[in-house]
């Protein structure tokens, strides 16, 4: 052979633009902040309304949070994620019910602590529940996406049936902890305390699978896999198992997410979740399938979105996430932040 | 001499109703390069792929040190020693090469001294340690893509096409790589079409056509004889 010439390695100079490319989804929410600011008369209700939309991104980016992941590392289609929402309200209301004497009592650690039960029994009845959903229905139809469509639409209706069996068919009105009713004034603007709650609570989610996707092995191959799960395996990593832990998390964050929608609605039904869904898969879509990043701004962008409009224009709210996901699409049809799949 | 490290006897793959291979044996010597050679769409990249278990071996075997590994799922065959570099690479493109490495090193910490052995051989992994693979030029990607499958001892590297479109530059680079994996005495099934590389590395040769072994014998024997060349693969060394 020939003597070659050295390799020197070098990266291209990225210009302004490109440098930028990856920031515009997040530059998206202080853009839609300030549109609504312009379009919206009063500061104080600006206000409210930012943070309500806010509160509200964060409760539907935790419960579709498991979803997109589960979509992006096992090419899974579950239509049935919103059972997993409906359960965890139940559950985690159901615990809140028991425990009266604690979300009565206006002592803001009795209320947290209370309300730390329900979701602990929440996550823990959805996770498990969770399980048995990959084991019974998802697990015979990997690779076949029409008969995921159809088997875990199948499992949501019956879930939403066996809720209707053990709870009743009625909708149950339930009342936030005592601590949590009411709101706080900033700025001459009524800041519900229960959506500032919700908005730590998300932020806190977020910021913990942001760091056991960045920071662990486990992350890492979470994230290995959903592009390109093949070659994970050829590294030695047992993806099913993986996906199965992954599948137990998001459906235990869905029962999370659950209970702070139902406390945020303060009422519940069993087709709850199915309602949910729509919301759910619009952020999963805008996001980018597989993006906890994307996940996360998409949420925000719908929250605040929904709240603004039903603000200024309540009839055109059911349609403005609609509007809001094919803008995006046609800006990003990968949705914003697109994981890079193998081919 | 020793038993081979890897040997296939009489393996079919059939995906979906295409009968891929139909009745492969293959030797690979310890220690040794054994080069795997023919035509485009002949099955060589489909032979690596049902070692590695991508693909089921409908029938026949594959032994690794004598176990049969035909039934073995992906991952066990991998932690059984196994390095697999796939013709379009397979990095992940949204990690950073140090996280690419990371996982590559399945059995705990990357060692650092065999970080350093690697770096030496591909400076620039070491330049864009924290960049995103999928930044890299490819032939950088090609580079991290021998580099995860050297940061541990594997029993078997089995490596498809690796010099694929690269500038003779980094072919250069990609031959040192893989001469320096051979003189540590790593047992390698090699996958080139490039028959220079072939050549200089190989020490065996085995020669695919339709799905079948054709040929099978010592590479400086096929590099010397023209006819050979001619009738197995229709090569002519001119022309390389």
């Amino acid at each position: 052979m020939s003597v070659a010439p050295e390799h020197a390695p070098k990266m291209a100079q990225a210009s302004f633009a490109h440098r930028l490319g990856p920031w515009m989804p997040v530059l998206l929410i202080p853009v839609l902040i300030v549109l609504g600011f312009l379009a919206i008369p009063s500061s104080t209700s600006w206000l409210t309304l930012t943070v309500s939309g806010l509160a509200m991104g964060m409760m539907i980016f935790i419960m579709a949070s498991g979803l997109t992941l589960v979509f992006g590392l096992m090419d899974v289609i579950n239509f049935g994620h919103g059972a997993f929402v409906s359960v965890g309200a139940f559950v985690g209301v159901s615990v809140l019910l028991v425990l009266g004497q604690m979300t009565s009592a206006p002592s803001l650690a009795l209320n947290l602590a209370a309300l730390m039960v329900a979701v602990f029994g929440a996550m823990a009845a959805t996770g498990l529940m969770g399980w048995a959903f990959e084991k019974v229905i998802v697990e015979p139809v990997y690779g076949h996406h029409l008969k995921q469509i159809l088997v875990t639409m199948g499992g949501l209706i019956v879930v939403e049936q066996l809720i209707i069996v053990l709870w009743g068919p009625e909708e149950i009105y339930i009342a936030r902890p005592e601590a949590l009713k009411g709101a706080v004034t900033f700025a001459g603007a009524a800041l519900e305390k229960y959506r500032l709650v919700a908005v730590a609570i998300g932020l806190v989610v977020f910021l913990a699978m942001r760091w056991v996707l960045r920071r662990t092995k486990i992350g890492l191959i979470v994230r290995a896999g959903v592009e390109n799960g093949e070659m994970v395996q050829a590294l030695g990593y047992r993806l099913r198992l993986v996906f199965v832990g992954v599948f137990i998390a998001g459906s235990a964050l869905a029962g999370l997410g659950g209970v702070m929608w139902g406390l945020y609605q303060e009422v519940i039904t069993a087709h709850m979740g199915n309602q949910a869904m729509i919301l759910i898969f619009i952020v999963v879509i805008i996001g980018g399938l597989g993006s906890v990043e994307g996940c996360f701004i998409g949420a925000l962008l719908v929250g605040l979105m929904q709240n603004y409009v039903a603000f200024l224009e309540p009839k055109v709210a059911l349609i403005s996430n609609i509007g809001l996901m094919v803008a995006i699409l046609m800006w990003r049809p990968m949705g914003m932040i697109p994981v890079v799949k193998a081919k | 001499m020793s038993d081979p490290i890897l040997r296939l006897e009489g393996v079919y793959t059939n995906i979906a109703q295409y009968h891929i291979l139909q009745g492969v044996d293959l030797e690979v010597p310890r220690g040794a390069v054994t080069m795997l050679l023919g035509r485009n769409g002949v099955g060589k990249t489909t032979t690596l792929r049902t070692i590695i278990g991508h693909w089921r071996a409908h029938q026949g075997r594959i032994l690794l040190d004598g176990e049969d590994i035909s039934r073995m799922p992906t991952p066990a065959i991998a932690r059984a020693g196994v390095g697999f570099v796939p013709e379009e690479m397979g990095i992940f493109a949204d990690l950073t090469v140090e996280e690419n490495m990371i996982l590559a090193a399945v059995s705990g910490p990357i060692d650092p001294a065999r970080l350093d052995w690697v770096f030496s051989i591909f400076p620039p992994l070491k330049t864009f340690w924290k960049s995103e693979a999928g930044n890299l030029s490819g032939g950088q990607k090609q580079m991290l893509s021998i580099a995860r499958a050297m940061v541990e001892e594997r029993r078997l590297y089995l490596i498809d096409e690796p010099t694929k479109g690269l500038a003779p530059a980094i072919i250069s680079t990609m031959a040192r790589a893989l001469k320096e994996l051979k003189e540590q005495g790593a047992s390698i099934l090699l996958v080139e079409q490039n028959f220079s590389v072939a050549r200089a590395l190989g020490d065996g040769a085995n020669v695919m056509d339709d799905g079948r072994m054709i040929w099978s014998g010592q590479m400086a024997e096929l590099s010397t004889d023209a006819a050979l060349q001619e009738r197995l693969m229709g090569l002519s060394m001119e022309a390389h």
